[in-house]
This record gives C-alpha cells, structure tokens and sequence, in this order.
C-alpha cells in the first residue's frame, strides 16, 4: 500500500451561490504522479487550487468538508508556510519579469536566503532537476521573459522546486507547448516523481496514460457541480474503467 | 443557378460602387485630421519659437548665474530662482511620493480585499477613489487657498519653502496616486499569483514583483508632478512669497522661475528679461518631456528585459 500524501473527506466548493465541485473523497499517494482528468469547467483547476490555497484569494469562495496534507487539516496551516511546501505550476509560464537567475532565487530569497553562494548552488540544482540548465547556464542574467515557451515552463517548474516542496500541483503544463517541449516535460515529471508528490490537471488521454500512476475522473452533469467519478491506477481507468462515463470520456465519447 | 449567380454579381457591383464612395470619404476626413494638426502644432511652434527667439537674446551666461537685483528694475539674472525651483521640486516630491505611492498601493492592493465584508469601508473607499479623480482636476490657485490659510497662517510656517512644498504636495498628489494606481493596474495577476504560491507574503509580493513592474509608470507620475511644480505660478504666489534671496532653509522665503516670471511681466518693465526667464522655463519644459518620453519608453522595454 502507498502512503497517503494529499486527502479530501466529503470536501466542497462553493464561488458564491455556485457549487463548483461536491463531496470529493479522494487520497493522493506519495511520491506518485496523479492525472486530473474530466471535461472543461468540471472542476479540475478548482480542485487543484484546493491544495495550496489560492482558491482563498478568490472572492466569495467558500469550503465544506476537509482537506488534508500528511493528516493535517490545511485550513490549519498558515497558507505562506502550505504554499512552500506545496508548489504550483500554471498553464501559461508565469516568469517575473527578471532575470532567470532571479526568477529561480526568488522562492528562497523570499524564505529568507541572502547567501550568495547557496543561491548560486540552488539555482543550478533547481535548473537541472527542470532539465534547463544546459540551455541557460551561460545566459543567467537573460530575462526570463526571453525564453521560449517550454524554456519558461521548465524554468517555471525550476522556480517551484528551489523552493522545496514536497508537492508539486500542475494545471494544463503543456497546454501553451508544441510537442517536443511537452515531452520534456513529462520526462521531467516522470523523473521528479521519485521524490515529489505530483498532481497534474490535462485534458491530453495520451499524456495522462504516459506520466499519471493513477488518475482520477471528474465529470459534471446539467447542474454543472463537478464530482469525482472513479479514482484508481492509470492502467485500470483506462483498461477497464468501472463507470460507463468513464469510459465514454476515454474513448473519446464526449467531452 | 443562374438566377442566385446574378443575384450575387449585382451585390458585388454595388458593393464596389460603395467602396469607392467610403474611399473618397475617408480622404476629406483625412485631409481634415491633417489640417486640424497642422494647425495645432503651428500655434505650439508659434509660442514656443517666439518666446525662444525673443528669450534667447537676454540668455547668457550672466543671466543664468547671477541674482535678481530686486526691486522695479527687474535687473539682473536669475540664478537664485533656478535654485529655488530645484530645491521646491525636491522638497514636494519628498512629500508627496511616498505619501501618493502609498496611497495608491492601498487603494488597488489593499483596500479591495478589505472592503469585501465592510460595507462602510467599501463606501469609504469609493469616496477616496471619487476624490482622487476630483482634486486632480481643481485649479491650483484653491490649492493655494488651502496651503496660504493652513500652512502659512494657522501652522505658521509663513511664506516659505514648506508652506509651499505642502501645497504643491496636495497640487500633485492626484497625479502620483492617479499614475500608481494605473501602473498598479497593469501588473498582470499572473506574477501576483506565481509569487503567492512560492509562498511569499502579499507584502514580498507587492515589493519584491508588482512594485519593480510598476516602476516605470510611477517614475512617469513623478516626472510628471516636476512638470507641474515648474511651471506653477499662484499656489507659489500664496505660500512661497517672493523673496529673490537664496533660501538658506526650508523656513526661507523664495522666487521659482515661474514666480519671478510673474514678477517681471507685473511689477516691472525688463520685458527682455522676463521674456528670458520665459525660454529658461521652455526649455526645461521640454526637457522633462523629453525624460518623460525616454523613461517609460526605456523603462518599458526595461522591465521586459531584466529586472
Ligand atoms: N473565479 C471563479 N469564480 C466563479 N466561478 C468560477 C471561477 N473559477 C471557475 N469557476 C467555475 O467553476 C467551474 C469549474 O471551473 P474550473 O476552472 O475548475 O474547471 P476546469 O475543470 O479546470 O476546466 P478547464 O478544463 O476548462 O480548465 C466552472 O463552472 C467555472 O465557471
Ligand atoms: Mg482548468
């Protein structure tokens, strides 16, 4: 049996009135990639949001049920201190509008490094765990917004792991990349997962199949509440899914 | 067939007979666009050329580095108004960059989030918002008004270099906050939420990514208050007094180029002089649109590139 890193108890959402996702169960093991599939505005980014917080910052949002990281309630933990241990990639490459050595020195600066030298060592660890460093390490001081697509992403991910967390949430991280940039990048996420626990949103089956060791089905009928239909390892939700939605989805159906 | 393929060889004729109407439209509307510039930008070069040809010949180096003489003759340079000017210029923007940087940090970063559960705190701060857009648009002689019955008479400060520092700083805080705040506005959310989720603090946040972004539109609000203190006259009229003294302190009286221009066209008859003092402010003036010009255009491009 795998440890339990991330868990949802009958966890719900409401923005406002609306009720964007309902009574999710669900336990993320450790150091394992897990796919968050289903249809758009079923409720993956939202959920995803859940584990790091920044549904907070989104006026009139509020929560039923728990949500846990090693057993402990979340909403216990001071969100700063959750957000370092839980990092977060987004869909489109956010750098900040510095240098690719300041983009990557940014999460421990802000944790209170000022040694150079250890900068220097994490932001080279930091970009060849990301796969970047080779392309980048002569041009540190280039503007990050110089980079290429997949060069941002990867620095992206960089970004997060200098921080060192223990959780890494993706939504859609290769949805803005062409097809070579998005093999990097589930190689990457392939080899993190020895020692991170990876969430991943992704509308592509194929890429799920290839990186995700379980994969959890979300789906949302006319009420547009999202719901988890069927959680379980990658293999068996694609080979022989227990619920007929499931199936239809995969094999392309809908959605 | 035949019938829809007429049918559609008749509309494109018409469409082309309209073409060439909506052609013919668009160059008078042209032609007229062309001649309201031209003309606008003649009475600019008009104003600006006269006052640089007939100033010109009263510069030099004397006039630039000696002291009025005072008095009704209007002899004399204008050296210690130079002075002056600069030292108020600072003296205001001492006051009100921060106070206006600040203000508008709270108002976009801040005050949002706060209102959210308060109604009252809501209003209030759509009143703040209100007045903002308001005051930037009062003449500076009410400011000046303001300035002369508090700082001068009430607090006592009299005529001086801080009477008038204060003022000017109410007379510019609109712009600063108003320029913050639109700077502030085009920090994309997406480096607000990459650094929140790096796990740093709203403050970290807004020092460390939103307030660097937003340099170059703050710099171009304080660019634009030097502008505005430069070329003032009757706000310094009320709170600066006249004095063509060098100001040993901020407690001292004093004249800026604006001022003693006023001086000269009123109490005196050294037009040359005053028409001198004239080109002096043109082409400072023009000097800081100039900056203006350079520092966001090259700030811009500045945060695109590092830091
Ligand atoms: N900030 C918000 N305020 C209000 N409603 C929101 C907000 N964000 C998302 N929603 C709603 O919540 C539902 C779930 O949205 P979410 O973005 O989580 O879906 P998703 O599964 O990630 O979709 P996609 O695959 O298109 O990214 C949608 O109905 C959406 O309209
Ligand atoms: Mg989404």
């Amino acid at each position: 049996m795998n440890d339990t890193k991330l868990e949802t108890i009958n966890y719900s959402l409401y923005y406002g009135k609306f009720r964007a996702l309902k009574d999710i169960s669900i336990k993320i093991p450790k150091n394992k990639v897990t796919a968050l599939i289903g249809p758009s505005g079923c409720g993956k980014s939202t959920f995803l949001r859940s584990f790091n917080r920044m549904n907070d910052l989104i006026p009139g949002v509020h929560t039923e049920g728990s949500v846990l990281i090693d057993g402990e309630d979340i909403f216990k933990v001071d969100p700063v201190a959750l957000r370092q241990n839980v990092g977060m990639v987004f869909q489109k490459p956010n750098p900040f509008p510095k240098s690719i050595f300041e983009n990557i020195a940014y999460g421990p600066r802000v944790t209170g490094l000022k040694d150079h030298h250890k900068l220097e060592e994490i932001v080279e660890r930091s970009l060849r765990s990301a796969a970047l460093w080779d392309e980048v390490k002569d041009n540190l001081g280039k503007s990050g917004l110089d980079l290429s697509g997949g060069q941002q992403q990867r620095m992206c991910i960089a970004r997060a792991l200098a921080v060192e967390p223990t959780v890494i949430l993706m939504d859609e991280p290769a949805a803005s990349l062409d097809p070579i940039a998005t093999l990097k990048i589930e190689d990457l996420i392939h080899e993190l997962s020895a020692n991170y626990t990876i969430v991943i949103v992704t509308h592509n089956m194929q890429q799920a199949g290839r990186v995700a060791d379980f994969t959890a089905f979300f789906y949302t009928d006319e009420s547009r509440t999202g719901q988890l239909v069927e959680f379980d390892e990658t293999k068996k939700i694609f080979t022989s899914p227990r619920d007929r939605r499931t199936e239809d989805y995969i094999t392309g159906r809908f959605g | 067939m035949d019938e829809r393929s007429s049918e559609i060889a008749l509309i494109h004729k018409a469409q082309a007979l309209n073409l060439k109407k909506e052609h013919r439209r668009q160059s008078f509307w042209v032609a007229l666009m062309w001649l309201f510039g031209l003309i606008t930008v003649s009475i600019l070069i008009l104003v600006v050329g006269y006052v640089l040809l007939k100033g010109g010949t009263a510069i030099n180096w004397e006039f630039l580095t000696t002291p009025p003489k005072g008095g009704l003759s209007g002899e004399g340079g204008i050296s210690t108004t130079i002075g002056t000017t600069f030292y108020l210029v600072g003296l205001t923007l001492l006051i009100a960059t921060p106070l206006g940087v600040g203000a508008a940090m709270f108002l976009i970063e801040y005050a949002g989030e706060q209102s959210l559960g308060s109604k009252f705190l809501r209003s209030m701060i759509s009143i703040a918002n209100f007045a903002v857009e308001t005051l930037a648009g009062i003449p500076s002689i009410i400011y000046g008004l303001f300035g002369y019955a508090l700082f001068v008479s009430t607090l006592k400060f009299g005529f001086s270099l801080l009477s008038a520092a204060l003022a000017g700083a109410c007379l510019v805080l609109p712009t600063i906050i108003r320029t913050t705040e639109e700077a502030l506005l085009a920090v994309p959310d997406d480096y607000r939420r990459g650094s929140l989720a790096l796990g740093a603090t709203k403050w970290q946040t807004l020092y460390r990514v939103v307030l660097p972004a937003s340099t170059p539109g703050i710099i171009t609000g304080i660019i634009l208050s030097v502008g505005r203190v430069i070329s003032e006259t009757a706000i310094f009229y009320v709170t600066l007094g006249g004095s063509y003294r060098m100001p040993t302190s901020i407690m001292d009286s004093g004249r800026t180029l604006a001022l003693h221009l006023y001086y000269l066209a009123m109490d005196t008859r050294a037009f040359d002089k005053a028409m001198g003092t004239g080109a002096v402010l043109v082409v400072m003036i023009i000097l800081i649109n100039l900056l203006i010009d350079f520092v966001s255009r090259k700030l811009t491009a500045g945060v695109r590139r590092v830091r």
